[in-house]
């Protein structure tokens, strides 16, 4: 398996306050990763690195075959490199409909001239309904996506990411705000997405992390704490220290 | 799934064929073509306030639907007139000095010819000669190119600027100003090249054309109601496909649209220039119908005047904006042209003149607070389009996002 991302030797300070210290990190092409760690240990700002937001005081963030550094890139074109992101809360246009967000979420050309051309075509629409489908908002195409519920627009957001083809999947906490039968439900939706691509997923619940039955990365101040298998991290003892003993 | 573009949107032709409707009504009432109901200079008030409702589109489409509140948007409209303006002084006054010159027993050269005409220009800044700006100002074709080219070029070098260091909210609007007032001041010099604060004028009279003004401000009037017919098209169509969904993206929530993969300041460039075309075509419309045009008319008010017609007739929907400009500048120039009739308290009477700014910016705050959809909120009564009940929330995290009474359900 070969190297989709790599993050070595990375660190960003926020007025004086080391958010990532030194952080290394790496992940392959088709593979499913947790990142668990207390509140404050770098993980949305690691996620914010790598789309883009924010550019780290030093370190390199390397890309695909090509070794392409992303720290040159917009985030619009780190976004077309194939990076796709979900926020913690879930971000959808709510004046638009269902259709609409998704079919701005197609990957599709993001040239202003080729959008305003844009036509939708038959495969397009196809993909659409499959995607809606897949979350579950067959019936809710036409509403507008602001009267969804909590968990629909979460799984919204979920079908937008997939329908942009990333590479690689940052999903911040999916799971928060969902009841049992979701949480399932959002576990396939991963799990199969991360057959054919690398997904991380940054979560604080054990149990959804447990779920996904994946090599799980510890981040603590800023830097890896410890990664292996859920038990093997559990069971290290900085790793209770830090966080699971409290 | 699949409609079209116009089944999708009957808005369009409703407004198109109501458009049609008043132009034609015009025409039938008028001094130049009709049974003289209209005076020709009311006919040039309609005409005019045509070009404002264009300019309106415009800013609709900037502010409505992709969020940046531009309070310069005037600056491009009064570039326009200027554009235009400039032929039409020259040609007038090169045809009235050649007339002039051949009385004389020996034939005038060329620069002699030119030379008159500057002398004629801008005699009232005390300079003769042409500056550079001046240059196509003897050809119609280059210099209807120049209405297009010269506001665009600027909104792409100022947009560049502002939107790739990210320059959003309150501080884009004053930005936009701060350009307008810079362009006002400017343009105020005599020797801008522009004649100062004398500004260009006669621009009424169309050389070569012995029409009576009657006809010319019926001409006027069509070629307006044309141009806002095509523009509101034209802003139609773009805010209908996924172009539309993009920019009303970047309104509610700009950092989303970026992780989906596309270059927000590219949008936001792409519609800051179309629509300082727009208002520049518009402002082409305007000035040869109002018969002068001068520094004063780009002073950052006017901007301001804009974004309140837009405001008080519904953001984020084209016909609110048609509407809020005609309404508010046909009263605007019954309370200030002195129809109004003065109200006697006793003590004081009150004079429209006076009070009238103060009534707009009442209604103003009104408008803010108690109807934000504007006049549109009226439309609404009858074509039963609901907001949704979002318990106040904006329906994005941006600081130009759709608010909830704006929305649609």
């Amino acid at each position: 398996m070969s190297t989709l991302l790599e993050v070595s030797g990375v660190s960003v300070t926020f007025d004086g306050f080391r958010a990532i210290n030194n952080l290394s990190f790496s992940i392959g092409d088709a593979e499913l990763r947790a990142v668990i760690g207390p509140n404050g240990a770098g993980k949305t700002t690691f996620m914010d690195i790598v789309t883009g937001k924010t550019k780290p005081d030093e370190g390199r963030v390397i890309w695909g075959e090509k070794s392409i550094s992303l720290l040159k890139l917009s985030e619009a074109k780190i976004a077309q490199a194939g990076v796709g992101r979900k926020f913690q809360k879930p971000t959808v246009f709510e004046d638009q409909t269902v259709e609409e967000n998704l079919t701005m979420a197609l990957k599709k050309p993001r040239g202003w001239m080729a959008v305003l051309t844009y036509k939708p075509t038959a495969s397009d629409r196809a993909k659409v309904v499959d995607l809606a489908k897949q979350i579950g908002l067959t019936d809710a195409l036409e509403r507008k996506s602001g009267e969804l519920s909590h968990g629909q627009k979460q799984w919204l957001e979920i079908g937008m990411l997939l329908a942009q083809e990333p590479r690689l999947l940052l999903v911040d906490e999916p799971a928060a705000g969902m009841t049992p039968e979701e949480r399932e439900h959002t576990t396939d939706i991963l799990l199969e997405a991360a057959k054919t691509r690398a997904v991380v997923v940054v979560e604080h619940d054990m149990e959804f992390v447990r779920r996904l039955n994946c090599r799980v990365t510890v981040l603590h101040e800023g830097a890896v704490l410890a990664e292996g298998s859920l038990d093997h991290v559990t069971s290290n003892q900085d790793v209770i220290d830090v966080y699971l003993g409290r | 799934m699949q409609r079209s573009f116009i089944a999708k949107n009957p808005s369009i032709l409703i407004f198109l064929a109501l458009l049609a409707l008043f132009t034609l009504g015009v025409t039938v009432l008028s001094e130049g073509f009709g049974i003289g109901v209209i005076s020709t200079s009311f006919v040039k008030t309609l005409g005019k306030t045509l070009c404002l409702c264009l300019i309106a589109v415009a800013m609709d489409l900037i502010w409505g639907f992709t969020g940046i509140l531009s309070l310069g948007h005037f600056a491009f409209f009064g570039l326009g007139g200027y554009m235009i303006g400039m032929w039409l002084m020259y040609e007038r006054t090169r045809m009235i000095v050649v007339d002039s010159l051949s009385q004389s027993e020996i034939p005038a050269t060329q620069s002699e010819i030119v030379d008159a005409i500057g002398n004629q220009i801008f005699g009232v800044v005390g300079s003769s000669e042409f500056p550079l700006i001046w240059i196509f100002a003897d050809s119609l074709f280059l210099q209807l190119l120049m209405v297009v080219l010269v506001p665009g070029l600027l909104a792409l070098v100022f947009g560049w600027l502002a939107f790739r260091s990210r320059v959003t909210g309150v501080y884009l609007s004053i930005l936009t100003q701060a350009m307008t007032l810079a362009l006002a001041l400017y343009l105020f010099q005599n020797d801008s090249g522009l004649r100062g604060n004398n500004g260009l004028s006669g621009l009424q009279n169309l050389p070569g054309v012995t029409a009576s003004q009657d006809a010319v401000s019926m001409w006027f009037l069509w070629a307006s109601a044309f141009a806002l017919g095509a523009g509101y098209l034209l802003a139609a169509w773009v805010v209908s496909g996924k172009f539309g969904s993009v920019i009303k993206g970047i309104r509610d929530n700009e950092a989303r649209v970026r992780f989906l993969g596309y270059s927000v300041e590219a949008y936001k460039l792409t519609v800051f220039t179309l629509t300082a075309c727009i208002a520049a075509i518009a402002g082409a419309l305007y000035y040869p119908q109002a018969g002068i045009i001068n520094p004063a008319e780009i002073a950052p008010i006017a901007s301001i005047y804009l974004a309140v017609w837009v405001a008080i007739g519904g953001r984020g929907r084209l016909y609110g904006a048609v509407i809020g400009a005609a309404l508010v500048s046909l009263l605007s120039s019954w309370f200030t042209g002195g129809q109004a009739p003065d109200i006697p308290l006793g003590v004081y009477t009150i004079k429209w003149v006076d009070w009238w700014l103060v009534l707009l910016g009442l209604s103003f705050v009104l408008v803010t607070l108690f109807a934000p959809k504007g006049m549109g909120g009226l439309i609404d009564l009858w074509t039963d389009r609901r907001s949704p009940d979002r318990h106040g929330a904006d329906l994005g995290p941006d600081a130009g996002a759709l608010r909830e009474q704006e929305a649609e359900q």
